[in-house]
Order: C-alpha cells, then sequence, then structure tokens
C-alpha cells in the first residue's frame, strides 16, 4: 500500500528526531560529569562520587538544582532578548545534530535525519548562530562585564570562522563533495583524512576550540578577568541553558570532527569500512561514532585542564597571523598535488 | 491557493514586515537584529524559487558573518536610543513618501523595459552548488577575479586610513 509507504516513512523520521533528542540529552550531562572526573583525576583529586555508585547520578543532581533555583530576572534587562538568548545558544547545535551521519544504516533506515547534498555548508550556515546567543545574551543584560564576554565572543568568531571554512576547502577539494555522508564514504575506501591533511585537521581542531569558547580560548566567560562573562546576570534553567548550549556544542563540533577527518562510523577494515550489510554492523557503527566522538570530547576536557588561557592579543594573532596564513598554503599544497596526480 | 503560495505570502509578508522593523526600532542592535531575522525570511524565499545554494549563502555569509560584524561595530559605538518612529517633524512626515514616491516613478519604466516585472521563464535551472559555481569559475571567471582585486583595494585602502601614525 502506498499510504503504509508513507506513515512508514514518518514513522522512520520521528523515530530519528527522537533518538538525536535521547543521544543529546544523555551524551551532554555526561560529558560534564567526565568533565569533573577528568579534571579532578589531572588535578589528583578525588572528583564527584557521592550521588550513586562512583558518582554517576551527579549530572542529573545538578539539573535538579538548577531546575529548583530561583529564576531571577534583574530589572535592567532587555527583557525579550534576554529570554531568547540562551535559547540561541542551544538551539543550533540541536540543529547540527540532524545532519550528523552518527551511523550507516539500521536495517533499511539510513541514520542521517537530513542527508542534504551540502551539507557541510547547512552545519556552517547553523553553527555560525550560536555567536548570536552569547551576542545578544552579552547585550540584553545591559551591564559591563557581560557586554565584554559578548563582544570578545563576536570578535573571536568572526576571526575563527573564515580559518574553518579556508582549512575544510583543501578537504573538499580532495573529496569532491560538501556532503557529510560521502566524505564517511570517502575516507572508508581511501583511508582516514587525519592522515593525508594532518594540517587541515589540526587548524580545524584548534578553531573548534575557538568556536566552542573553551580554554585555552574561553575569553567570553573568563572567570579570573570578567567574573564570568556573558552568563552572570542569568540564573536557574535559563543559565543552566547555557551549560547545556556549551556542552552540546563541543559535542558537535567532536562529531563533525569524528566525520571530516577520523573516517566517521568506518574502521579501515571489513566488514566495517563500508555501509553495514547486517544489523550488528549497524549497531556497531553507531558505537564506533559514539567512541570517537567520546574520544574528542576527552581531549576537549584535557586541553581545558592542561593549557593556560591566551592574552585576548595572542588569541588574534594567532588566528590572523599564524592560522590564516597556514590555511591558505594548505590549500594552495593541495591544489599542487591533487594537480600533479594528474586531477581529481 | 495552493500551499506553495500560502509559503510565498508568509516569506514576503514576514520579510515586509521585518524590513519596517529595521527602520521605525528605536534601538539600532535590534534593527541589526530584525535585519538578520529578514535576511532568513529572504532565504526562504529563495528556496521557493529552487536557489539552494544562494539561500545557504544567504544566511551563511549575510546573517551568520556580515551582521555579527555590524552588530559588533553597532555595540562597540554605543548609540543611543533615537526618538520614536512616530515623533518625527511635518518636514519627515512629507519628504518621505515624497522621496520614495519620486524613485518610484523615475525607476518603474526602466524596470519595465528590462524585463525585471516579467514573469520567470518556465524552464530555469536548480539552483545547486555545480550549477551556480560552474559558470562562475568558467565563463566570469575575469569579471570575479576583478571584483576580488577591487575588494582587496579597499581593504588596503581601509588599513591605511585607519592606521595610527606611529614615530620611526
Amino acid at each position: 500500500m502506498h499510504l503504509d509507504g508513507v506513515i512508514v516513512e514518518w514513522l522512520l523520521v520521528l523515530v530519528r528526531v527522537i533518538a538525536l533528542f535521547v543521544i543529546t540529552f544523555l551524551i551532554v550531562p555526561y560529558t560534564v560529569m567526565a568533565e569533573r572526573w577528568v579534571c579532578a583525576w589531572i588535578q589528583d583529586r578525588v572528583g564527584p562520587n557521592r550521588t550513586g555508585p562512583f558518582g554517576i547520578m551527579q549530572p542529573w543532581a545538578d539539573a535538579l538544582k538548577l531546575f529548583l533555583k530561583e529564576d531571577i530576572v534583574p530589572h535592567h534587562v532587555r527583557k525579550v532578548y534576554y529570554v531568547i538568548a540562551p535559547t540561541l545558544v542551544f538551539l543550533p547545535a540541536l540543529l547540527t545534530m540532524a545532519l550528523m551521519p552518527w551511523g550507516s544504516n539500521l536495517g533499511p533506515m539510513s541514520c542521517v535525519l537530513a542527508d542534504i547534498g551540502p551539507g557541510m555548508l547547512v552545519v556552517f550556515a547553523v553553527s555560525a548562530f550560536s555567536v548570536y546567543g552569547i551576542v545578544l545574551a552579552g547585550w540584553a543584560s545591559n551591564s559591563k562585564y557581560p557586554f565584554l564576554g559578548g563582544v570578545r565572543s563576536a570578535a573571536q568568531l568572526i576571526s575563527y570562522e573564515v580559518c574553518i571554512g579556508l582549512s575544510l576547502v583543501a578537504i573538499f577539494m580532495q573529496t569532491q563533495t560538501l556532503n557529510l555522508t560521502q566524505t564517511v564514504l570517502y575516507q572508508a575506501s581511501h583511508g582516514w583524512l587525519v592522515w593525508q591533511q594532518p594540517l587541515a585537521a589540526l587548524l580545524f581542531l584548534i578553531c573548534m576550540f575557538a568556536e566552542t569558547n573553551r580554554a585555552p580560548f574561553d575569553f567570553p566567560e573568563a572567570e579570573q578577568e570578567l567574573v564570568s562573562g556573558y552568563n552572570i546576570e542569568y540564573s536557574s534553567l535559563k543559565f543552566g541553558l547555557f551549560f547545556l548550549g556549551e556542552y552540546a556544542n563541543m559535542m558537535v563540533a567532536s562529531m563533525l570532527l569524528v566525520t571530516l577527518f577520523f573516517g566517521g562510523w568506518s574502521l579501515p577494515f571489513a566488514p566495517f569500512n563500508a555501509p553495514a550489510q547486517v544489523w550488528w554492523v549497524g549497531l556497531a557503527h553507531v558505537a564506533i561514532f559514539i567512541a570517537k566522538t567520546a574520544c574528542m570530547l576527552f581531549v576537549y576536557i584535557w586541553v581545558r585542564w592542561t593549557v593556560p588561557r591566551f592574552r585576548y592579543d595572542q588569541l588574534m594573532g594567532l588566528g590572523w597571523k599564524v592560522l590564516f596564513p597556514l590555511a591558505l598554503v594548505n590549500i594552495l599544497i593541495t591544489a599542487v598535488v591533487l594537480g600533479l596526480r594528474g586531477g581529481a | 491557493m495552493t500551499a506553495y503560495d500560502a509559503i510565498f505570502w508568509f516569506f514576503s509578508l514576514a520579510l515586509l514586515l521585518c524590513g519596517v522593523l529595521v527602520l521605525i526600532s528605536p534601538n539600532a542592535v535590534a534593527s541589526g537584529l530584525y535585519l538578520v531575522l529578514s535576511f532568513f525570511f529572504l532565504a526562504g524565499l529563495y528556496v521557493l524559487l529552487e536557489a539552494f545554494f544562494l539561500a545557504l549563502i544567504q544566511i551563511l555569509v549575510y546573517a551568520g558573518a556580515i551582521m555579527v560584524l555590524f552588530l559588533f561595530v553597532i555595540m562597540l559605538l554605543d548609540f543611543r536610543e533615537s526618538r520614536h518612529w512616530w515623533r518625527g517633524n511635518l518636514l519627515g512626515w512629507l519628504g518621505a513618501p515624497l522621496a520614495a514616491g519620486t524613485l518610484l516613478t523615475a525607476l518603474l519604466p526602466i524596470l519595465k523595459r528590462s524585463g525585471a516585472l516579467a514573469v520567470a521563464p518556465e524552464q530555469w535551472f536548480e539552483g545547486t552548488l555545480e550549477n551556480v559555481m560552474t559558470p562562475v569559475f568558467t565563463r566570469y571567471l575575469l569579471p570575479v577575479e576583478v571584483t576580488a582585486l577591487i575588494l582587496l583595494a579597499a581593504t588596503i585602502g581601509g588599513v591605511v586610513l585607519g592606521r595610527k601614525e606611529t614615530k620611526p
């Protein structure tokens, strides 16, 4: 029946949407948890271990605490913008999740929710919007520290977005596609791009640290200088949403890095280097993707607790005088190599 | 009215509304944000015209990059809130429609002659990445390069003008 087909199709979409939400809302709190564990381990402390066995219930306790806090809206803020700002930080991360190939296929169902042709452009377009949340929060708070945080964030993101785009141009030149699934398939047959484009991978990694406002580039919130930057005036769930947004953005950045440079759901040997034919390979692909993402998240946390923050002029100098020219040189080298290889 | 029409009217009216709000909102940052919103609706119209690449670039470049820069500058300049739009003087109330009317009557014959107001031809191509960019890198390569050169000259000019004089 034709109608049955349509209904099944919509049901499959619904299943994937729910799966994405569940994955996001499971990974994000445990990333916060992992942050605290790894931080404690690096600083030779015990870390949270009181809530539940080994402290695994800690994120839910934290969430409950945030939920029960009084929601204070200071009288000097610009109300409408103040309220929408936290949502704007979180929303782009969720939207980008829809484009992530988090597995090959489970039975007849492809794992990507929206397999759009130039998917990478959509990811860029959407993720460029997380800056509005922070800038708007800084401006709407109508107070000095948040404002400084917002302005810093805007300047930082503009500077590093250029470099992200340019570092990926080399990838696109090699894979001849802007589609994320196609990029993964290319890597499944040609080997991971991180070995072939190490410079692009490094540039992209550094820029992603800047894009997600993580240490060593966490200027918008810089506790020692700006108290806590753009989110000072926020409390309760609105603050929680900023918090969630930061980690969701981190997760999306890790997934992007895995997809573009570390082979996505594939492993370089059979039967994991091709789209799944049997169900257990499909499940294994999802597990591989999540495991790789977890490794990248570990790198994020590891860097935060070992590398001190830059100075602001160093940040700008690094972005424009080092990373930007390197990205251009990388494009040139890629073009020459591809040309010598006799046209891609 | 088909669903297509409904979506078209929704995007168009929302776009116009945002455009008006850009003009009349007393706060410069709010104006900027309405402009960002209007870019979204414009991108929606592009999608209706099957110009997918243009829609994406509209959001990516204008809303995502250029407007961030604009807002950055607006915030740093710290404009005072302007008067509400309805408190303009009589001269403004009369002058603005007059100027707009004059411009429209002057432009209308030109628009009619150019055929821009005519209905779009039936056979058009889908605005995918390949379809849009292939002419840019083949047939229109020279104009694109010249434009890039002009922009470079403008950038260098801006840097030279904005430079602080330092003693050697």
